[in-house]
């Protein structure tokens, strides 16, 4: 097995504004889903009830609890965790705080049920709010910091491009997320992290191959020298870039496939995250430093034929 | 000539180490403390006061003070990803992982923390408030080498006022600094704490001169564990709140009870597809990656359970990003070798200009990363901060076993020279290779 593209006569470069099209459209479509439907934020992000359930009678099965709130008067807890040694409690949360006669409907069946009156308390949303605005904080800042480090050891424009990149990839999860209305939990801002990283380092490897390459190009004075230098880079790439990727998908995918319930969605950001990944460092990061680079050059150009004029 | 010697090395290398990951990991998978999600952990449920006299309703700002401070207590790697909720007015339900004494854990969450300096007559004459933050630590005793706690003040000048107040005031035998943790007013007194023979106060020296000096040492009689403790938690900072602990309990995984088994059988499958799909794209130095593999995961699971840390869903998608970065390292590699090799070296020197030319860029692939995580792990919180040490640690083993590792292993065959000449183990045909 080999992938052979080197020799192929692929251009990413011709086409770079139809690559556009397709992040711009996505972008536009996240846009205006956050600011009208949102996101459908799960019980980390939400204020809510918790309700905890004793069984004078036995344990519990997550299962039965499930049904017992369902029969007492339909409802239906986001989530439910068995407590206890024997798993003779289980704490219910909902989002969304229950009034008083909804608590008291909720008490009463399991009280003649199970033997035992349930307790219940509002729950904040302080703690996981927090966290997500740290995580977005912190993944600003270390967006400045990688600008930084790229812009010494490459240049800015790459820098700027790498960012776009990764600012393309966690938007298109939040987007996906949006449209699908799949539940927001700390999990998910795993995920998006982990996309993050993932980004990060997929672009910066593709980079690193046209920094080369343009060290050893000889002439770079139109628009299709450059773009041939991105392109030949890209080529050269590939093969890791899919491979990579493959592999990346190999992992999440079973745990999409086999992980059970609770880690499904995770695995499903993740998934979707490398299929944004993928796209940006193929079709976006490197496309846009182009363009820019070439505006660059050009106004290098200019200024340097402004001072021959004067002079 | 084929220097077989290499070629042994190299599978003395790999037996030894299939022997050492054979006889400890399942050791190794047993010490891994999994967090709240896979496996649960236990629960306290709290109700707040007001630590000050003077105030007598909880603020939504001392409930957010009072999780941050205990963050920090139980969080003090950032690797325990404690679970912790502000719920109604005046309640925080803290949920731990991994721990394994439950008591120590309770006296850590719950101390105010408040160190305080106080007559025989038991009025406050220094409070906690002046102490320098993170300012706490260990000492030994150099006559008996017990463990004492020492602690930073702000400025020498309160504590030699301090003194100077005791050795005018008092008379010998009264003239001592009873230094106390968590003082309550209504309970504690010297007199009565100074004939028991475990006393509540943590060290009542004597003062015989003025002391002008921000270094406080603190000789209590302390096993190592409490001094530890000691300083720990006055290195948290004190809350602002008493906590009463309304009831404890055991929980369950919040992912669910399967969670564990589907996520272990899910990650073996897929770790093993990653392996197999190395070893039929990469031929031979497929083979190496898998070895390398192997023992990155290996490595990277006992770091983790060294730092102590508890394995939670954000960790482990940390360490699928680590094993995809680790996997990469190596396919870099081997891409480079590859296009030297069809470029028309021989396979001995595509291998020292794929290994050189492939390492710039994996360092700034990794660097990057790291970055980005080092900075989620000094501003995120509880499982923010744990995703970015396992991705710390994972990016750190992953350089360590894909650059170092496999260049060894790989370089061991092809110094022996066996390869000469067979592009073709390298997964490049004849046909491919271009005349120089």
């Amino acid at each position: 097995m080999n992938f052979n593209f080197e020799r192929k006569n692929i251009d990413f470069v011709k086409h770079r504004k139809k690559f556009f099209i397709l992040p711009a459209i996505v972008a536009m479509i996240g846009i205006i889903l956050l600011s009208t439907i949102g996101l459908n934020l799960g019980i980390d992000f939400e204020s809510g009830s918790r309700v905890e359930v004793m069984n004078e009678e036995g344990s519990f099965t997550e299962e039965e609890v499930q049904n017992a709130f369902e029969a007492a008067g339909g409802y239906e807890p986001d989530d439910i965790t068995l407590a206890g040694d024997d798993h003779e409690q289980a704490h219910a949360r909902f989002i969304g705080v229950l009034d008083q006669n909804e608590i008291a409907e909720i008490q009463t069946y399991f009280d003649e049920e199970y033997g035992a009156e349930p307790s219940v308390s509002t729950v904040s949303p302080q703690v996981g709010q927090e966290l997500a605005m740290n995580a977005l904080i912190s993944v600003l800042i270390a967006s400045v910091g990688i600008i930084i480090y790229v812009s010494i050891r490459f240049e800015l424009l790459y820098g700027l491009a790498a960012i776009l990149a990764l600012a393309h990839d966690a938007f298109f999860i939040i987007t996906v997320f949006s449209i699908t209305q799949l539940e927001v939990n700390v999990p998910f801002i795993a995920a998006v992290l982990t996309i993050v990283g993932y980004s990060i380092n997929d672009t910066i490897v593709t980079f690193d191959r046209i920094r080369e390459n343009m060290q050893k190009a000889e002439k770079l004075e139109t628009f299709a020298d450059l773009s041939q230098v991105v392109n030949h880079s890209l080529l050269q790439t590939l093969a890791r870039s899919i491979n990579t990727v493959l592999t990346v998908v190999f992992a999440a995918g079973a745990i999409f496939l086999l992980g059970g319930q609770g880690i499904q969605t995770f695995a499903f950001a993740l998934l979707i995250g490398l299929v944004a990944g993928t796209y940006s460092s193929l079709f976006l990061a490197s496309q846009v430093w182009l363009v820019w680079k070439h505006k660059q050059l050009e106004r290098q150009r200019q200024k340097a034929a402004a001072k021959e004029a004067e002079a | 000539m084929v220097q077989k010697w290499r070629i042994l090395a190299f599978f003395m290398i790999v037996i030894l180490l299939g022997g050492l990951i054979s006889q400890t990991a399942m050791s190794t998978a047993e010490d891994t403390n999994l967090g709240l999600d896979l496996q649960g952990g236990f629960e306290i449920l709290y109700e707040i006061e007001p630590a000050e006299e003077d105030q007598d309703e909880v603020t939504e700002d001392m409930l957010n003070a009072t999780v941050s401070a205990l963050n920090q207590r139980v969080n003090v790697l950032g690797v325990s990803e404690p679970y912790i909720s502000i719920e109604g007015e005046d309640r925080i339900r803290v949920q731990l992982a991994g721990v394994e004494d439950q008591q120590q854990a309770r006296d850590l969450l719950s101390t105010e923390a408040e160190l305080t300096f106080r007559d025989v007559e038991d009025n406050e004459i220094l409070s906690g408030d002046s102490l320098e933050q993170g300012g706490a630590g260990i000492n030994f005793d150099q006559q008996d080498n017990t463990p004492n706690v020492s602690v930073t003040l702000q400025n020498g000048e309160e504590f030699g006022e301090a003194t100077e107040y005791i050795l005018e005031n008092f008379d010998p035998p009264e003239n001592r600094l009873v230094i106390w943790l968590d003082f309550d007013e209504d309970e504690n007194s010297y007199v009565e704490e100074m004939t028991q023979e475990d006393p509540e106060f943590l060290s009542a020296p004597t003062v015989s001169e003025p002391l002008y000096t921000s270094n406080v040492e603190i000789q209590g009689d302390f096993t190592l564990e409490e001094a530890e403790f000691i300083a720990e938690v006055l290195d948290a900072g004190s809350l602002p709140v008493e906590m009463e602990e309304i009831y404890s309990n055991a929980v369950g995984a919040s992912l669910g009870e399967e969670a564990l088994d589907n996520t272990i059988y899910a990650g073996l499958i897929g770790i093993a597809l990653i392996l197999a799909y190395m070893m039929v794209y990469y031929r031979f130095m497929g083979v190496i990656a898998a070895v390398t593999l192997t023992a990155y995961i290996y490595i990277v699971m006992n770091v983790f359970n060294w730092i102590e840390g508890v394995l939670t869903l954000p960790g482990l998608a940390a360490l699928i990003l680590g094993v995809g970065m680790a996997v990469d390292a190596n396919i870099i590699t081997y891409e480079r070798i590859k296009e030297e090799l069809k470029a028309g070296r021989s396979v001995m020197s595509a291998f020292k200009a794929g290994a050189r030319r492939s390492f710039t860029t994996i360092l700034d692939a990794n660097v990057t990363t790291i970055l980005a995580a080092g900075v989620l792990f000094y501003f995120g919180t509880s499982s923010v901060q744990g995703f970015a040490v396992m991705l710390i640690v994972s990016i750190l083993t992953s350089f360590l076993t894909a650059v170092y590792g496999s260049r060894l292993l790989l370089g061991l065959w092809v110094k022996s020279r066996i390869f000469n000449k067979k592009p073709g183990v390298f997964g490049v045909k004849e046909s491919d290779i271009r005349e120089l």
